[in-house]
């Protein structure tokens, strides 16, 4: 049983620019698979080339091993959620979920479509038009509708980010849900972090039409196999070449206990954020740090001189990348 | 400042209006100075009753009718072309027709009808006036639903494909149903450009293909008539009536 | 996808091509033929057309077209503008008041000629309401001059010039004028220094759009001008009827659309947004 989706050493490119560049992935059938990146760097296209909506220039796209790059995107079992959903605006909710199922009988058309309206949570509103529902009502319409026809792979093109926060967070649980509930295979993209850390099995970070690394949450965050990632997945403090995550940094008055890296520093800033406190600090050279503690740890002032300490094994090093 | 530009306009829309407004008003005088000398309709009896004028008026609608139908069926195909990919060719072709001075249209197509004919041994009829109509409707056929498109979102048809559509489907169950209003306010337009068209139609008409404006005009030469008034307080309310509709369809 | 694409363009291609192309191909070879004894259309190549153009007497003609296109342009943009702005103010009535302005215009332009036929006629309305009211004694002969073909212009094209600045005054941040009137400008030196130069988009649109048809003026000129005020598109209507003249005609429409076409070419050079 290989990978649901494969992708190898795909390319493409629009007139002179090179948007995806000799991209290899596979995708873990029944996985839930982010594409992350900074707006730009190819994943919405390379998404496109999965769906059929652009065709490689080189590479090849396989679906359960068999190559697609070249059928038409309603060859293809595969389904996508848009950003702005895409619904129809003149068929109601039920009719947008039902219409990539013309081609089935009557009584198999009603079943699925119930079943997609309850998965989602939309009874009630099954005769409503797009304008009568809500933002996030929409997306749920937009999950079912690509659901329904039971693809092999669901592509999602950023589909929280047109949601405001509180329902961003509610909505990446349900999405979580559902993919656990369906067993589909899901292929996310978006630019945050978080969501992709908080969503994925599997994460690849891209950048510039490369991925520059694919592994799991944990991986990509403690073990970023270069400068770009670690700085993408979150902030950093670079000390001599090495980094140092806010979290990782302790703050104390006094010496540093033995067998730790160190360093002093006066505090700039102290920002009380509840449970945690945000603590920034200038180093001897002039070099700005940011710790992250828990506000049980202790307080400190703008002006303390404190000590910085951080464990050798929590430094990220990347001695071949230029500083 | 406020009252005084009130007032200002004022002033405009009754100069837009006055002349028309008079112009029917006189249309039912009973006497044919500009006396007034009671209400009459006798002069929209006249009109109704000249057979010249009803059979030009035949032929402007059969002429309207089928301008219309060739030039928006055209237009809305061509138009959903350019939308999808532009062709900066079309787009030429199409600015020049917009800006082409109807006597320019009008000679440049009664020479090239002449230099055809040595060919085929045709001559100047209904089908040389439909088709000189459907030249000078076809840009503004484009343009009205181009504005319809770009309302629509791309993302629409590529969802249709993506759940299993052709692109025939796609087009026809999702991007038509969305365009009906602006296919329907572009072929009123179209049919109001063609109806009321008096200089191009003079110079490619046949002898048996005369419309209602080349009458009217031929009597507006001859002197004002009081018969001109009714048929163009008739004309007149009739396109009004056809444009009012098609601009709320627009706007729908 | 190219198919259906390409199956969509040709009808319309074709017709623009057949119907538009071509003519304009056969105008242009036309117009180096010379005409024959009795107004046909003979072989022996020539550049006389073009030379006769450069006769004072259609330059004339030619000057007497750009003058009262240019003179109608101006005269609708000061009526114009006024009432573009008073609608722009207007608040929720400014659909109704759009319709009033759009609705004359597309009742029949032949009507509406006619109309002014009717009013500025030896025996028209507003010579019997003057004499009427005893402020002339005998008609004032309106009818046949250029002002008449001036009227009948403004009245024509005047909707060309109010939409588009309305469009333009409608986007206008009514705070500009606030912050003008607060460093002291009066509610007249606020409009001169500030709206209009930042409706001045709206006017470069609306100014094209009345002088480039105005320049091809030919049922207004006919009906209200008589044969005292010819125009351009009068020229080229009389060489390819009465004066059976159809090489020379074709010179001069290609001549007009040269203008024409020279204008549209800047117009869309500056504004980056064609209209296709």
């Amino acid at each position: 049983m290989g990978p649901v989706l494969e992708l190898r050493q795909v390319s493409k490119a629009f007139g002179a620019s090179r948007v995806v560049e000799e991209v290899s992935l596979e995708i873990p059938r029944g996985s839930f698979f982010s594409l992350l990146g900074p707006s730009g760097c190819g994943k919405t296209t390379t998404l496109r080339l999965v769906a059929g909506f652009e065709r490689p220039d080189e590479g090849e796209i396989r679906l359960n091993g068999a190559p697609i790059g070249h059928l038409k995107p309603y060859e293809r079992n595969v389904s996508t959620v848009f950003q702005n959903y895409a619904l129809f605006p003149h068929l109601t909710v039920r009719g947008n979920i039902e219409f990539g199922l013309k081609r089935r009988p009557a009584g198999e058309r009603a079943r699925r479509v119930r079943k997609a309206i309850e998965m989602v949570r939309l009874e009630g509103k099954e005769d409503r038009k797009p304008s009568e529902i809500s933002g996030g009502e929409r997306q749920r319409v937009a999950l079912a509708r690509s659901l329904v026809v039971e693809p092999e792979v669901l592509l999602l093109d950023e589909p929280l980010a047109a949601l405001d926060p509180a329902l961003r967070k509610q909505m990446r649980a349900e999405l979580k849900d559902l993919q656990r509930r369906t067993g589909i295979s899901f292929l996310f993209v978006t630019h945050d972090q978080e969501e992709a850390l908080a969503l994925s099995d599997t994460i690849a970070v891209m950048r510039n039409g490369r991925i520059e690394q694919t592994g799991t949450p944990e991986e990509i965050y403690l073990r970023p196999r270069t400068r770009f990632v670690a700085n993408f997945m979150g902030a950093m403090n670079w000390i001599d070449g090495a980094g140092v995550r806010p979290e990782a940094m302790r703050v104390m008055r006094g010496p540093a206990p033995s067998g730790v890296r160190w360093a002093q520093a006066e505090v700039t800033a102290a920002a009380f954020l509840g449970n945690l406190i945000h603590l920034e600090a200038r180093l001897p050279d002039g070099a700005c740090v940011t710790a992250e503690m828990s506000r049980l740890d202790g307080s400190f002032a703008p002006g303390e001189r404190v000590t910085l300490w951080w464990r050798q094994q929590d430094e990220l090093k990347f001695p071949d990348e230029p500083a | 400042m406020r009252r005084m530009l009130a007032l200002y306009a004022a002033g405009v829309y009754l100069f837009l209006h006055l002349p028309l407004a008079i112009l029917a008003l006189f249309s039912f005088n009973a006497s044919r100075f500009t006396v007034w000398e009671g209400f009459s309709l006798r002069w929209y009896r006249a009109a109704l009753s000249d057979r010249q004028l009803i059979e030009a008026a035949a032929n402007s609608l059969v002429i309207g009718l089928a301008a219309t139908a060739i030039a928006t069926a055209a237009g809305t195909l061509g138009a959903y072309a350019l939308w999808k990919r532009r062709s900066r060719w079309m787009a030429a072709a199409l600015h020049v027709s917009l800006v082409t001075p109807e006597i320019v249209t009008g000679i440049s197509l009664l020479a090239f009808y002449q230099w055809v004919f040595r060919f085929g041994g045709l001559r100047l009829g209904m089908h040389t006036v439909i088709g000189a109509h459907v030249a000078f409707c076809l840009v503004f056929v484009v343009l009205v639903v181009m504005a319809r498109l770009r309302t629509l979102d791309p993302a629409l048809e590529e969802a249709a494909m993506d759940l299993g559509a052709s692109e025939w489907r796609a087009f026809r169950e999702v991007t038509l149903p969305w365009l009906w209003p602006g296919i329907t306010a572009a072929a009123l337009l179209a049919f109001t450009l063609s109806f009321d068209d008096y200089v191009v139609t003079s110079l490619v008409a046949g002898v048996d293909s005369e419309t209602l404006p080349m009458v009217i005009y031929a009597m507006a030469k001859r002197g004002v008539s009081p018969v001109v008034n009714a048929v163009s307080t008739l004309i007149a309310t009739g396109l009004g009536v056809l444009i009012l509709v098609s601009e709320r369809l627009r706007s729908a | 996808m190219r198919t259906i694409r390409t199956i969509f363009l040709a009808p319309s291609a074709l017709a623009m091509l057949l119907l538009v192309a071509a003519p304009m191909g056969i105008v242009l070879i036309y117009s180096f033929l010379s005409r024959g004894v009795y107004g046909g259309i003979e072989w022996p190549l020539t550049l006389e057309n073009w030379r006769r153009l450069a006769d004072p007497l259609y330059l004339h003609i030619l000057a007497r077209t750009i003058a009262l296109a240019a003179a109608a342009t101006a005269l609708c943009l000061v009526l114009g503008f006024p009432l573009a702005l008073f609608i722009s103010r207007a608040g929720p009535r400014k659909n109704l008041y759009l319709y009033l302005v759009i609705l004359p215009f597309w009742t029949s332009f032949l009507v509406r000629t006619y109309a002014w036929m009717f009013l500025l006629r030896e025996t028209g309305v507003i010579n019997v309401v003057l004499m009427g009211l005893g402020l002339i004694r005998e008609p004032l002969g309106m009818l046949y001059t250029p002002g008449a073909v001036l009227v009948g212009l403004v009245y024509g094209h005047l909707p060309f010039m109010v939409l588009p600045l309305y469009a333009a005054l409608e986007r206008l941040d009514r705070s500009l004028l606030e912050a003008a009137a607060d460093l002291g400008a009066r509610p007249w030196q606020a409009a001169l220094r500030v709206l209009v130069p930042l409706a001045a988009p709206g006017i470069r649109a609306g100014s094209v759009l009345v002088f480039i048809p105005c320049l091809g003026a030919y049922l207004t000129p006919d009906l209200l001008g008589g044969s005292k005020t010819v125009m351009a598109g009068n020229l080229i209507q009389n060489q390819f009827t009465q004066a059976r003249d159809w090489p020379f005609g074709s010179a001069a429409a290609l001549a007009l659309m040269a203008i024409i076409l020279t204008l549209l070419v800047a117009w869309v050079r500056r504004e980056k947004e064609p209209l296709l």
